[in-house]
């Protein structure tokens, strides 16, 4: 444990002190944008948002390698792919009459398979299994930065609907008659989930970021009576994850993606057995 | 009599689910702080009803005047009590929360106000549920959830009040202090409700329709047994206003 507060002060391990600032400054957009998640029950919709995202990567990586576009960073081509996944998603839940899920499912599919092909097709190698599953040695400064800004604009955001979204996850078709336009809504959570996605991908990967959003918000709603407590929890719960998880994951010299997740999954696993446990003996 | 603008009119209505017709040819007209009973059999059509008031459902022919205007321009002045809370029992909120969302419409991307909170805690009053505000919404018995619900729909302060079935998971005992409150209410606003018990609410209101792909009306001064019996047993019929009640019944001349 020593060593691991030691190395976060290292200067020539500034990656792990960068991984700890990224995970502490995307616990707070985790945990309210989780929970309501969590609350409107669209883990399934964060999950193939997430996977498409791999696409914009790829694209990116393609595009900046071949055209020569500098700007074009693994980043942005992350935003502009969720964000249009979100979208993409959101209408055709609201709009199509195909089963959704069947929709759904091959959004998720065709997104990555297209990342992986575009990295297929970089010139130079790179590893998809850092897009995949993190790899907290390749942030940068800059990568904090555009952290630090989506986390405001989503925290911000997040807050400001706090009791319309509240409304429209608690009772939709009442916040549509109260003359809410609920479908902006919807499009709202999830191009904020969409964003929330971006921060941690660097992190954990597309693969397991969806963890993240859902164990610290499942495990905080069996403590919480409100909304907001459930995102207090939640966000207190993912900045656990993240520092306890790289901690564990450098003394034990463990992936720290895998190490992140599993510690939330166990505090997860925990509370939802304490509390069979103790229904069981009263 | 001035001409009043309706609370409800209803002109030629027809909707239905794909193939399967649910509401032929209604025609009625609801007057301001006239109280109406929805009554008839499950599958009527009595919640299609509701929901086409609300605007939620468009019918396929005919028209629905609300206040004169659209459902959907007069929305904002119903206040809806659902039968069926589509409610994730997980989800944390409180009953002050619950209620505070029929202010949700005014309150823009900003808080609810001390007079949104004010007006909350009236409609609780009135439900005499007050006290219940700090408690979980998930805590509470399907009779105290009715209630909550009703003075949510209260907090929207509305003009018309739509209830479907109010007194659903009401228990015996509190039925009659319910209907009370029912009774209170239809004195300042129109209300709609939709209900399984004839014999509850046609204390209470002036008039019944008996929903069953079509609407007849009955004022309640006219219910009788036979009447109640040809309500739930009869076949379909068209569309009587309640003037062409009698003590013989209806016209039959129209049968389908």
């Amino acid at each position: 444990m020593l060593t691991y507060f030691n190395a976060l002060t290292d200067p020539n391990m500034v990656f792990l002190r960068y991984a700890l600032f990224a995970g502490l400054l995307a616990a707070p957009a985790f945990g309210i944008i989780g929970t309501y998640v969590v609350a409107r029950r669209m883990t399934y919709l964060a999950g193939a948002i997430a996977h498409c995202v791999l696409g914009g990567i790829g694209a990116a990586l393609y595009c900046q390698a071949r055209y020569e576009l500098p700007w074009l960073t693994p980043m942005l081509g992350a935003i502009v792919a969720a964000i249009g996944a979100a979208l993409l998603i959101g209408l055709i839940s609201l709009r199509s009459h195909e089963r959704v899920d069947s929709v759904i499912g091959a959004i998720w599919v065709l997104g990555m398979a297209t990342g992986i092909i575009f990295i297929a097709k970089t010139p130079g190698y790179i590893d998809p299994m850092s897009y995949l599953f993190g790899n907290i040695l390749m942030i940068t400064g800059r990568d904090l930065l555009t952290i630090a800004v989506l986390d405001v604009i989503v925290i911000g955001l997040g807050l400001l609907s706090y009791n319309r979204m509240i409304a429209v996850c608690f009772d939709e078709e009442f916040a549509r008659l109260r003359g809410i336009r609920t479908e902006l809504y919807t499009l709202l959570l999830l191009c904020l989930t969409a964003l929330t996605i971006v921060l941690m991908v660097r992190v954990v990967g597309i693969v397991m970021v969806i963890a993240l959003f859902t164990l610290p918000a499942a495990t905080a709603s069996h403590f919480s009576t409100r909304i907001w407590q459930m995102m207090l929890f939640a966000t207190l719960l993912g900045m656990i994850s993240v520092a306890g998880g790289l901690s564990l994951s450098y003394g034990l010299d463990l992936p720290s993606g895998p190490t992140i997740v599993m510690l939330a999954g166990f505090f997860y696993l925990t509370v939802i057995i304490g509390k069979g446990l103790k229904n069981k003996l009263r | 009599m001035p001409l009043q603008i309706p609370a409800v009119q209803c002109e030629q209505v027809s909707f239905s689910y794909g193939e399967i017709p649910i509401l032929t040819d209604v025609s009625f007209s609801i007057q301001k702080l006239d109280a109406v009973a929805l009554v008839g059999p499950n599958g009527g059509g009595k919640s299609t009803l509701l929901k086409l008031i609300l605007g939620l459902l468009t019918p396929q022919t005919g028209t629905i005047k609300v206040l004169g205007v659209t459902p959907q321009q007069a929305r904002q002045k119903i206040g809806y009590m659902p039968q069926h809370l589509q409610y994730d029992p997980s989800f944390p909120v409180s009953v002050m929360d619950v209620v505070l969302m029929g202010r949700a419409g005014s309150i823009g991307l900003g808080r609810y106000s001390a007079e949104d909170r004010r007006i909350a805690m009236q409609a609780m009053a009135e439900l005499a549920v007050d006290g219940l505000a700090p408690r979980p919404f998930n805590s509470l018995s399907g009779g105290q959830r009715q209630r909550i619900l009703i003075a949510r729909a209260l907090a929207c302060e509305p003009e018309i009040l739509l209830l479907d079935e109010p007194t659903a998971n009401v228990d015996p005992g509190v039925e009659l202090q319910f209907f009370e409150i029912l009774k209170e209410l239809a004195n300042r606003v129109t209300v709609l409700t939709v209900s399984h018990d004839l014999g509850f609410v046609s204390q209470m209101v002036s008039r019944v329709f008996c929903v069953n792909r079509q609407v007849k009306i009955h004022p309640t001064s006219e219910l009788t047994g036979e009447i109640i019996h040809e309500m739930y047993g009869g076949d379909v019929r068209m569309v009587r206003h309640d003037h062409c009640c009698s003590e013989q019944g209806h016209s039959h001349a129209d049968i389908l």
